[in-house]
């Protein structure tokens, strides 16, 4: 097996391992820190598709912004094993069948699927920089803008749920 | 393949020391400093000028009686100057500390690794840094420690924001993100911070948001927060945290350079360049980065014995109200020139 297999195998099993915790942990502040070994594993999985670009902002985003901000909050809320309320059981079920539903339909959905459907997918190195941005501005310009409209609007939103009084 | 091994290992281990010395000496300087700005003397008592003073500090912060908290979080209590330290000296690695060495018929470049996404594997690094901070904080168990925490997670995230915005920028002027393809470009012609003064005069203050420098050093603020973050912390690990930043200080300040001030290069290095031998000139230009990273951790605390600290919301709308909308005008600015100029 060439190394890079290994490496795969490894960071499988620590992505699945640290998942699995993150929702058996019952502190919170842990379960954010297997989160971000997770999002870390993740990150490694591109570097080895050879997409040094996604692996970065994967870092920077993911573990960077986004799990520091997870953090903040749960600190700052000061969760605690004792204080947190008792759940019932009818959300647990309904939780639990739902994201089953979901994974048999990804499942569904992916069964059938064709990797060189997709016309980057022939090219190995899609994920550096340079043709990443070119795929990106080029071939698919108006999604890119069209996402970036979307997340103008949810930061609006933000900002005017967070306002006290509305002038 | 096995001399290249060899070779890397010894670079990884010389940039290592040198960022373990340079940190060390920093805490003697900002004493030396603090102490001619207040029109002291300053530590003379161990060596010659007080030389030996990092050596008794590093002693008695390794003989100091090492406490843990019970009510603590002890896994956590110990992660967080680890973390601390490793991220303050993964950063290193893509500083180019000078120009190729030729030894036979190989030759040997003076930096670890250049890979093309550089200037990201800062933010990645930075952006990992303040989960030390944090996870020191909260295990601490401490309210002080715990507010530290927080304001230093909030503070990083503010100033990570212009900070990339600012490097956006520079990153339109030249091209690419491989730092050791930014120092190149400087060679024999302007430096950076003629292009971009406004961006360069961000990344600086943010520079010093980041490291938690004086003016923003409010993550361990004495006067409301006893000790901020560290404030459990006794013996090395305290020594941990307190090392990580003149770290952090000393690698912010080559990245400025890198950045900004031409990285290795000489000043006027083209007109001498055809005199002198190339390992001649590469030492020539290890030695001018260092100097030129000395005068930067100079400045950072020259700023920090003259400036008072900034209140938190004073910082927060620094940050958010100032920096960022000047980083993105000049995102906007720099973006119209280039069109002017033909450059696009």
């Amino acid at each position: 097996m060439p190394l890079s297999q290994y490496l795969f195998f490894f960071l499988s099993f620590v992505a699945v391992l640290s998942a699995l915790l993150v929702i058996l942990d019952k502190n919170p502040v842990h379960s954010v820190l297997y989160l971000i070994i997770t999002f870390f594993s993740i990150a490694g999985h591109f570097l080895l598709l050879n997409a040094n670009f996604l692996f970065i902002v994967q870092i920077i985003v993911y573990t960077g912004a986004i799990m520091v901000l997870f953090l903040y909050v749960i600190m700052m809320l000061n969760l605690n094993k004792e204080i947190e309320p008792h759940k019932k059981n009818i959300p647990k079920v309904a939780a639990a069948i739902s994201a089953g539903i979901f994974l048999m339909s990804l499942i569904a959905l992916l069964k059938g699927a064709d990797v060189n459907l997709l016309p980057a997918a022939r090219n190995s190195n899609i994920g550096l920089l340079e043709n990443l941005g070119n795929v990106l501005f080029k071939e698919y310009m108006l999604p890119f803008e069209i996402s970036s409209l979307l997340f103008l609007g949810a930061m609006v939103g933000a900002v005017f749920l967070s306002k006290k009084e509305i002038n | 393949m096995l001399v290249f091994v060899i070779y890397k290992i010894i670079l990884v281990l010389v940039v290592f020391a040198i960022s373990l010395g340079v940190a060390a000496y920093s805490t003697y300087a900002e004493r030396k400093v603090a102490a001619f700005m207040q029109d002291r003397v300053g530590p003379d008592r161990a060596g010659p000028f007080g030389l030996l003073q990092p050596l008794a500090d590093g002693l008695k912060m390794f003989m100091k009686e090492e406490i843990i908290p019970t009510v603590s979080n002890k896994f956590l209590f110990i992660l967080g100057p680890s973390l601390a330290m490793l991220t303050a000296l993964m950063a290193g690695v893509i500083i180019p500390w000078g120009g190729n060495i030729t030894m036979g018929n190989t030759s040997f470049p003076l930096q670890i690794t250049d890979i093309n996404i550089g200037i990201l594997y800062v933010f990645g690094v930075v952006s990992f840094g303040v989960y030390g901070i944090m996870i020191g904080g909260w295990a601490s168990n401490n309210k002080y420690s715990l507010l530290g925490a927080l304001r230093a997670s909030s503070q990083m995230i503010s100033y990570e924001i212009a900070m990339g915005l600012a490097i956006v920028a520079l990153v339109m002027t030249t091209g690419t993100l491989s730092l050791g393809e930014i120092v190149a470009q400087q060679s024999g012609t302007w430096f950076n911070f003629v292009y971009q003064p406004l961006g360069c005069l961000i990344f600086i203050i943010c520079a010093f948001a980041e490291t938690n420098r004086a003016p923003f050093d409010l993550p361990e603020c004495e006067t409301e927060l006893v000790g901020g973050y560290h404030t459990e912390y006794s013996s090395m690990k305290l020594g941990f945290y307190l090392f990580a930043e003149y770290i952090n200080m000393f690698i912010s300040s080559a990245i400025i350079v890198s950045l900004y001030f031409g990285g290795y290069n000489l000043p006027f290095q083209n007109l001498i360049t055809q005199y002198i031998d190339g390992n001649v000139l590469s030492i020539l230009q290890f030695l001018c980065f260092f100097t030129k990273v000395l005068m930067g951790i100079f400045f950072f605390m020259w700023v920090r014995w003259t400036i008072p600290r900034f209140r938190y919301d004073q910082l927060m709308n620094l940050g958010w109200k100032i920096l960022i909308p000047l980083a993105i005008f000049n995102i906007l600015a720099t973006g119209v020139m280039m069109y002017a100029l033909g450059k696009v």
